[in-house]
């Protein structure tokens, strides 16, 4: 076997004259292989990848440890040296190329910089354009001469790898590189890094919160929880028996178009860096911690050869269980609640009206839940926006039990506005800064039931019972919410009104994949007790296949396939469908071949 | 607003950039329009009797409308300004009240004042100024930043005249190194007698500065926080590169507006501090015209810098379009 | 209370608690009358004439207890009436995000074609030195750049989920803009309206010592500056004193405003200090 190319040991990473941040990461790379370093946000899975090259965030610093590249120690060394050392022995994928790229360089300036870096003064064309087209991007002088602004998002990630790859160093660094691109074009460039990697045998470290995408291009994994490593293995083992709670309660929470099941998800909050307790910091999230758990810190324990756990217990963490998602059963409804028909929406820009959505046509039932899916741009949100009078729609109709809804909020009934409730994707701004989640709970009974204040503040608590959340949080302002709980808040806020159907908009997708499974099991539970009708508007097919009973995938403005999930997922019609159902991420390794339309029961 | 421009938009022009400063100048030409009505209404319209302002109390009632037929100002005012806009498209701005000669020499006679005094200005203060608040906005939160920025914040409070005031009896009066006023006559260019230009430029100086350290500082430290900041560094890219071709390259288009706004606040500047030192410029001549209720002086002098101030927003708008490749390339 | 943490701050809270003292008790205090020919113009300092006589041989000490008085309440009348005005319209602009926001938006920038010294000037031409006329300018010159900053401001807020949640219901628009927005864009406003105080008493200020505000024998610091500058150097005192009495005012304003917009998390709009 070869030498690893990059060994990291004891590295710890901390804000100057303040709270650590990394604690002990140590792992090693072997040429050829591929790292996945998977962790949800706050785990300091960047500030581990920056660190790599020696670089932290301003206000940061590396504490001590080492990381060695290929023989050269990169912590220790002076500005210069390293300066030298990154983008020949390490580089960085960023995760946003979009802003990671200078806007006032040219294409293949970007490529030349970093060879000028590094002392390859003689960059001609030619040399910058086999760079490029290395990634699979014309090379030619004329793409040459452009600027980053004038590439798609898919084609600014290439040019960033391109840059990393350019003076072919044995390691590189990828930090979330696909988050911010469609599941179609993420599936080309992860082949496209698949490929490289095969070509040029390079150490691949790949950072991402996303373990499906993870499980699908590394070798090994390495799980971090609150700034440590928790686990750490071949990616095989770790995904179908992860040793460590954490792991389990990850895998568990991972949305599946392939398996549908029961999301699970892990209760409570992850700790902030300041407030990490003194034992293990999953304890008190986890299921199997007893009072040893709490005393200090468990070490990083070999189990088998190349799988190392942090746990003390790890022995009694359960197997994966794949639940099946549970099927809400109710009467087959006569009529439908809502009913949009031929529905057109355009946005006024500077250069005219572009369309949104064009003859869109659905229907919900009663207590049915019906999902939105498109790529952005697909005019999904739209949709939601005209069916709650955020966005007048240029022709079609709208009812609700068959009457019809008018297109502006003011000449709605308020029977009508009570009975359509929205959620919103940014917990962040869901909810009003200045006002106590009681005030922001209880306004809409007052408004939309004609509740008097002391009515509806003594409805509260049963409200955030309801969605799981303890009463003494009534008394909180959003700022001391984490970005979960502000999302129940905001569904106990929409659930005030007493309303028929909820529309979700990509209400999940600002979470952790953590929370985002408690979330989805709260709707899923909600939908069971209070007869709710659901319009749930992702962009993921995991999700989908976890809580709808009936999907409509969009395409630019259209409709392009209808049908129940299970129809949707396991036989697409269309390409646009088959292409995003093939596109999609998914942690069962050997999902291929036909899957059985029973898993995902029975909707009629 | 716009017929004129949407005509102008319309028109295919092969060269969008030509287009482009089409549309910019004709907004501007109806800019200076609308401010043409605007300096009208306030000098002639608003209630305050011209005409016994100048003759003063003793003049008979008799004697004021004499005055005040001579002006115009018993016409109706649609008609009054029709024949003075009329007048100021053909380069006539009618003649002084107070001296009985043509605007057009009363600011021929001084505009030249006025241009070296803010041509040394510039030439002194943009070069010192930016390179401060790039050096604070580099060495952020460093002891030469909190030196730089805690000046400047005390400096942009302090009016012109009070700055102006301070330097005369500290360097003038209790030193006696320069003069305390700056005469010149007439036809005398102000560069053969240096000294007198040195404290109202320096009081220039002292004010704009602040304002260009503290707006160059913000944008260096936010271009130091992007990304491609970040990402510079870690590729590897020497230090004076990350600076230069990242942080400085892209403050370029914030520097623009910048130093526009500095030369339009010159243009305000200018008046108190040529007021302050007595120097015989166009800001100097128009407080004494407005003293004297000199409205038609005062009218020419007010369009005409209105014009420069908006010329110096088309240009500046330019520039930026021409230094930043995203708006350049969408045109 | 964060702001009033730093030293410098302490500093200026002080030498703002003094001047305002000295503009608003100051009067009570002063030995001779302000308009009184008590001595020989330009003398200097005296047991009897602490600062001296100025041009005409009035007590100088006595002008200076009462010339700050309306330097401050002009400038804060001006500040106020531009934050109704230019508050109410960038409200509306930004919440209504429609024909009627691009309109207002043309309108203030038609406004902020002009330097503001400037109209000024013309204002005086037409209305005369008449503070009432002076105090609505000066309010007009800041109500272009207050109407973008609170337009601003409401137009990222309604975009937020409470505010299109609170549409979808169907709240009244009163309703929305007291419960949702105004308490949402306090900030921006606090980060502002502390430099805009500062420029709103340099321009009065201005007015007064271009000769076209306050006239003599009023006593006002700024009209003092320009009264006493052609005996700067038979009594200095006379213009100095003065001209620091301003200095004191507008720099403590502007670092107490600065350390308020730092502990909202916002540096000072130096745009709102343009003049």
């Amino acid at each position: 076997m070869t030498e690893p190319v990059l060994r990291v040991d004891g590295l710890r990473v901390g804000v100057e004259h303040g709270p650590v941040i990394v604690e002990e990461a140590a792992f090693t790379v072997r040429p050829g292989e591929v790292l996945g370093l998977v962790g949800e946000s706050g785990s300091g899975k960047t500030t581990v990848a920056q660190a790599l090259l020696g670089y932290t965030k301003p206000g940061l610093a590396i504490v001590s440890g080492s990381v060695n590249v290929a023989g050269q120690d990169i912590v220790g060394t002076d500005e210069k040296r390293l300066r030298g050392m990154r983008g020949r022995l390490i580089s960085y994928v960023p995760q946003d190329p979009a802003t990671s790229l200078n806007p006032s360089l040219r294409i293949g300036d970007q490529v030349r910089e970093m060879l000028k870096a590094h002392d390859q003064d003689a960059c001609p064309d030619e040399r910058v354009q086999e760079i490029l087209e290395r990634v699979q991007l014309p090379g030619d002088s004329s793409f040459q001469r452009r600027f980053p602004h004038q590439l798609s998002g898919g084609q600014q990630q290439r040019l960033a790898i391109a840059v990393a790859v350019a003076c072919e160093p044995p390691v590189i660094v990828l930090d979330e590189p696909t988050t911010g691109l469609d599941v179609v074009t993420q599936a080309r460039i992860l082949e496209e890094i698949a490929r490289l990697q095969r070509e040029i045998s390079i150490a691949l470290v790949y950072v991402s919160h996303d373990l499906a995408v993870v499980a699908s291009i590394a070798s090994r994994i390495a799980v971090m929880y609150a700034g440590r490593i928790v686990e750490d293995g071949p990616c095989e083992p770790v995904v179908t028996g992860p040793r460590h709670p954490y792991t389990l309660g990850l895998i568990s929470s991972v949305p599946d178009h392939v398996v549908p099941r029961r999301l699970v998800g892990i209760p409570g909050v992850a700790v902030g860096v300041g407030n990490r307790p003194r034992g293990c910091a999953f304890a008190p999230r986890c299921s199997q911690a007893v009072p040893a758990c709490e005393e200090s810190i468990p070490d990083l324990v070999r189990i088998e050869e190349g799988h190392l756990v942090r746990c003390i217990r790890w022995q009694r963490t359960p197997v994966p269980q794949v639940d099946p998602r549970q099927e809400i059963t109710r009467q087959l409804a006569a009529a439908p609640l809502l009913t949009v028909s031929e529905l057109r929406a355009e946005y006024r820009t500077r250069s005219g009206p572009v369309v949104a959505a064009e003859g869109v046509s659905l229907t919900v039932a009663p207590g049915e839940c019906v999902a939105l899916v498109g790529e952005s741009g697909s005019g999904k949100t739209t949709i939601a926006r005209c069916i709650v009078c955020l966005h007048q729609p240029t022709a079609g109709q709208i009812t609700l039990e068959g009457k019809d809804l008018p297109g502006l909020a003011r000449r709605r009934s308020q029977d009508e506005r009570r009975s359509i409730q929205i959620v919103f994707q940014n917990p962040y701004d869901s909810l009003n800064p200045r006002r106590s989640v009681e005030d922001a709970v209880s306004w809409p009974a007052r408004s939309l039931r004609g509740l008097s204040e002391r009515e509806a503040n003594a409805e509260v608590a049963a409200l955030l019972e309801r969605v799981r959340l303890p009463e003494r949080m009534a008394r909180r302002f959003p700022g001391e919410l984490s970005g979960g709980e502000r999302q129940r808040v905001a569904i106990a806020r929409a659930l005030a009104a007493g309303p028929s159907l909820l529309v979700c908009d990509e209400v999940t997708s600002a979470l952790d994949v953590s929370v985002q499974a408690a979330v989805l099991d709260l709707l899923a539970d909600l939908r069971r007790k209070l007869d709710l009708a659901v319009l749930f508007i992702t962009h993921d097919l995991g999700v989908v296949a976890s809580i709808a009973d009936r999907v409509l995938v969009l395409e630019k403005g259209l409709v392009c396939e209808q049908g129940t999930v299970g129809a949707i997922l396991t036989a697409p019609q269309s390409d646009y469908t088959k292409r995003l159902v093939a596109a999609a991420p998914s942690l069962s390794i050997d999902g291929d071949g036909p899957r059985p339309v029973e898993a995902f029961g029975d909707p009629r | 607003m716009s017929a004129l421009t949407t005509a102008v938009s319309r028109q295919r022009y092969s060269h969008p950039l030509m287009a482009f400063v089409l549309r910019r100048l004709a907004i501007g030409v109806l800019l200076v329009f609308l401010v043409s009505i605007l300096v009208f209404g306030a000098t002639q319209v608003l209630p305050g009797d011209a005409a016994s302002a100048i003759l003063g109390r003793s003049a008979t009632e008799a004697q004021k409308e004499i005055y005040r037929q001579e002006l115009g100002l018993d016409r109706s005012i649609p008609s009054q300004y029709w024949s003075w806009i009329s007048g100021v498209v053909q380069g006539d701005l009618g003649k002084s009240l107070a001296s009985g000669e043509p605007v057009t020499s009363f600011i021929s006679q001084r505009i030249g004042n006025s241009l070296i005094l803010a041509l040394v200005t510039m030439i002194v203060l943009v070069p010192i100024s930016l390179a401060l608040g790039v050096w604070a906005g580099i060495r952020r939160d460093r002891t030469a930043d909190h030196l730089i920025s805690s000046l400047s914040l005390g400096l942009i409070a302090l009016p012109e005249f009070v700055i102006g005031t301070l330097l005369i009896a500290s360097l003038a009066v209790s030193l006696g190194l320069l003069p305390p006023t700056s005469i010149i006559e007439f036809g005398q260019s102000p560069l053969t007698s240096p000294s007198l230009l040195v404290l109202p430029v320096l009081t220039l100086c002292l004010t704009a500065a602040a304002y260009i350290i503290r707006m160059m500082r913000a944008g260096v430290v936010e271009t130091l926080n992007a990304d491609y900041v970040h990402m510079a560094r870690m590729n590897g890219v020497r230090e004076r590169r990350v600076i230069w071709n990242h942080a400085l390259r892209n403050s370029l288009a914030p520097t623009v507006q910048v130093l526009a706004l500095t030369m339009q606040y010159l243009i305000g500047g200018l008046v108190i501090v040529e007021t302050v030192f007595a120097y015989p410029g166009l800001g100097q001549g128009l407080v004494q015209a407005v003293t004297a209720r000199d409205i038609p002086t005062v009218q020419g002098v007010a369009i005409l810098l209105a014009a420069i101030y908006i010329f110096i927003n088309i240009i500046a708008d330019l520039l930026v379009v021409l230094l930043v490749p995203k708006l350049r390339t969408s045109l | 209370m964060r702001w009033v943490r730093p030293w410098s701050t302490r500093i200026a809270l002080g030498v703002l608690l003094f001047v305002l003292g000295i503009a608003f008790i100051g009067p009570y205090f002063a030995p001779y009358s302000t308009s009184a020919l008590a001595g020989i113009p330009y003398s200097t300092p005296s047991g009897t004439f602490l600062l001296g006589n100025d041009y005409l041989g009035e007590d100088v000490l006595s002008r200076v207890l009462s010339g700050g008085r309306s330097v401050i309440l002009f400038g804060a009348l001006a500040t106020v009436l531009a934050y109704l005005v230019g508050g109410a319209v960038g409200l509306v602009a930004g919440y209504s995000r429609t024909r009627l926001d691009s309109g207002l938006m043309r309108g203030m920038d038609i406004l902020l074609a002009f330097p503001p010294i400037l109209f000024l000037l013309l204002v005086a031409t037409g209305a005369g030195a008449n503070l009432v006329a002076l105090v609505i300018a000066i309010a007009i010159i800041h109500v272009p750049s207050i109407a973008r900053i609170v337009r601003t401001a409401a137009a990222e807020t309604s975009v937020r989920g409470y505010v299109e949640a609170a549409v979808a219901r169907g709240d009244r628009t009163r309703m929305i803009l007291r419960r949702e927005i105004l308490p949402n864009i306090w900030g921006p406003i606090m980060a502002d309206a502390g430099p805009r105080f500062t420029v709103s008493i340099l321009l009065v200020a201005a007015v007064s010592f271009l000769g076209l505000g306050k006239a003599p024998p009023a006593a006002d610091w700024a009209l003092m500056i320009s009264e006493n500058r052609s005996g700067i150097t038979i009594n200095a005192w006379a213009v100095v004193v003065p001209a620091l009495m301003i200095a004191a005012l507008t720099v403590s304003i502007n670092v107490i405003a600065d350390s308020i917009a730092h502990s909202l998390g916002k540096s000072v709009d130096t745009e709102a200090l343009r003049r």
